[in-house]
């Protein structure tokens, strides 16, 4: 049975599940914002934006602190059952891979510092070259899962998880080309290593935004559909329609 | 008299029980017939009870409306649904306790294994000796501990001499769990027991007959979380023997003690399926409306 948008009886209980759906989707917003200062800090090559970014990870960490602080609270004191309580665990849940997408962009801003602070030979357009496209991808499907989440669009978040494909083949890609220069050039092996860790975390988000669209999916389902393959996932995700 | 059968439509994909009984209504006499189709699957591989196309009539108003479903051997089922929805009047249906309601009357098919509990040939009170029932309140018989379980078998023949019956009481109580705290007072009167304690002596009482099935209406809507629990733990226990079919207002304790859940509104059957399936995830709405607490 889809979410039922009738208000409960007890008014209150409808606010106080309107505030954790708000706190997550203010978290989301954060965590977006995070990914795009970092990438950006790293694009202009400013190390102070990046430090920036990596302060404002406690802020992250504090509201998923929050939210599962107001879940557990809210399963002791309503006792929510059906998709209230489908929806306080996919929001707890959500919170977590938000939280560790706040850290893969800390990470991506960690870079931007190492490769930029300081007389460091910073690396050449041809090794950063994947990042810019990866990027995209990655802060597209975060921005579409959060959107479905949002509107409590199954669809929307069945393409999230199609995105995550796409992401790991460019991912894959990235790699082999980076393993081509370090063995054409030894020399570049330091700097592509540090691109490296720039695309693994980009390719780890899009890992993330696609655990949230599946609870996504869960939430407004009912249906568990983590460890499946894409094809069954879409069968099962519209079933019922 | 003019007898005239009343045209419904079967909820189910089957045809109608050949057994259905006549009514003296037509169905534009009949106040108050909305059907709704139940969602879910009805029928179990094991049944105790196999009930098809019930329908209840307080006079002219039809107050449970063409249902079917199966009590499975050793289950543990529970009905939920708001005040007024069906689920006690076809509690008491399944061992005919609205006989005692003079304006009611009951149509369909009502099986316990093999035998039709309405056929005329059924002797209600050894139906009601395999169908035991517990109420919502404790109500032990004016008598001691010892006699309020005793009575039941006495009246029934069961036992012979009074070491037997001293045996079936000891039993009983213990399989209630009420022996230790009562094993020393057995001729104080049951009214002196806590109301936990009344309760595990209503369903000692219940059990003393050895039934194959208990209907517990609301049993524990009058204790305390503690007595709740003990009789909670019970029911679990009291699975391997029996078939217990319990109608409860509280959720939580459907969820805790059933393996199937049935929800009843207006007189509907509207969705029966595995207990955990009812509680994360409903199929019909006016299902997760009740049990999210949307009720307008």
């Amino acid at each position: 049975m889809p979410i039922s948008h009738d208000a409960h009886t007890v008014k209150q209980f409808d606010v106080q599940l309107a505030n954790l759906r708000n706190l997550v989707l203010e978290m989301g917003g954060l965590v977006e914002d995070q990914i795009q200062n970092a990438i950006k800090a790293l694009n202009d090559e400013d190390v102070s934006a990046a430090r920036e970014v990596i302060a404002r990870d406690q802020i992250i960490n504090g509201m998923q602190v929050k939210t599962d602080e107001d879940s557990v609270n809210l399963i002791a004191l309503r006792q929510p059952l059906g998709s209230d309580l489908r929806l306080i665990m996919s929001l707890s849940k959500i919170v977590t891979d938000l939280e560790r997408i706040g850290d893969e962009a800390e990470k991506i801003a960690r870079m931007a510092v190492k490769t930029y602070d300081g007389d460091n030979n910073p690396p050449s357009a041809k090794l950063l070259r994947d990042v810019a496209p990866m990027a995209k991808q990655a802060t597209t499907m975060l921005h579409d899962c959060l959107d479905a989440l949002a509107r409590l669009n199954v669809e929307q978040a069945i393409e999230v998880a199609k995105g995550d494909d796409e992401l790991d083949q460019e991912y894959q890609a990235a790699l082999r080309r980076l393993i081509t220069y370090m063995m054409e050039d030894p020399r570049t092996i330091g700097q592509a290593i540090n691109v490296l860790f720039i695309v693994k975390a980009l390719e780890r988000i899009g890992d993330h935004a696609r655990n949230i669209a599946e609870y996504i999916i869960y939430l407004v389902k009912g249906k568990d559909v983590r460890h499946i393959n894409m094809e069954t996932l879409v069968q099962d995700a519209l079933k019922g329609e | 008299m003019n007898t005239t059968t009343i045209e419904v439509q079967t909820t189910l994909d089957s045809t109608p029980s050949p057994s259905i009984r006549e009514t003296s209504l037509s169905s534009a006499q009949i106040i108050g017939y909305d059907h709704q189709q139940t969602v879910g699957r009805i029928t179990v591989d094991n049944p105790k009870m196999v009930c098809r196309d019930v329908n209840v009539y307080y006079a002219k108003k039809c107050a449970l409306k063409q249902v079917s479903l199966d009590i499975g051997t050793n289950e543990v089922i529970s009905f939920i649904g708001p005040s007024g929805c069906g689920k006690s009047t076809f509690l008491r249906c399944l061992n005919r306790m609205n006989d005692t309601i003079p304006i009611c009357r009951v149509t369909g098919e009502i099986k316990l294994d093999q035998d039709d509990i309405y056929d005329k040939s059924i002797d209600v009170v050894q139906l009601r000796a395999r169908v035991g029932m517990v109420f919502q309140k404790p109500n032990p018989f004016p008598k001691s501990i010892y006699e309020n379980v005793a009575y039941g078998p006495r009246i029934h023949g069961m036992v012979n001499g009074k070491a037997e019956m001293d045996e079936l009481v000891h039993e009983s109580l213990e399989r209630a769990g009420l022996l230790k705290e009562v094993e020393s007072r057995m001729n104080e009167p049951g009214t002196s027991l806590s109301g936990g304690q009344q309760q595990r002596l209503c369903i000692a009482r219940a059990i003393a007959v050895n039934p194959e099935v208990i209907l517990m209406d609301e049993p524990c809507s009058a204790l305390d979380p503690i007595a709740t629990a003990k009789i909670e733990e019970l029911i679990d226990e009291l699975r391997e023997n029996y078939t217990i079919v319990i109608v409860t207002h509280s959720m939580q304790q459907a969820a805790r003690v059933s393996q199937r859940t049935a929800y009843f509104h207006l007189g509907n059957l509207i969705e029966i399926g595995e207990t955990d399936q009812i509680f994360t995830n409903p199929r019909h709405k006016l299902t997760e409306d009740y049990i999210t607490g949307r009720f307008g």
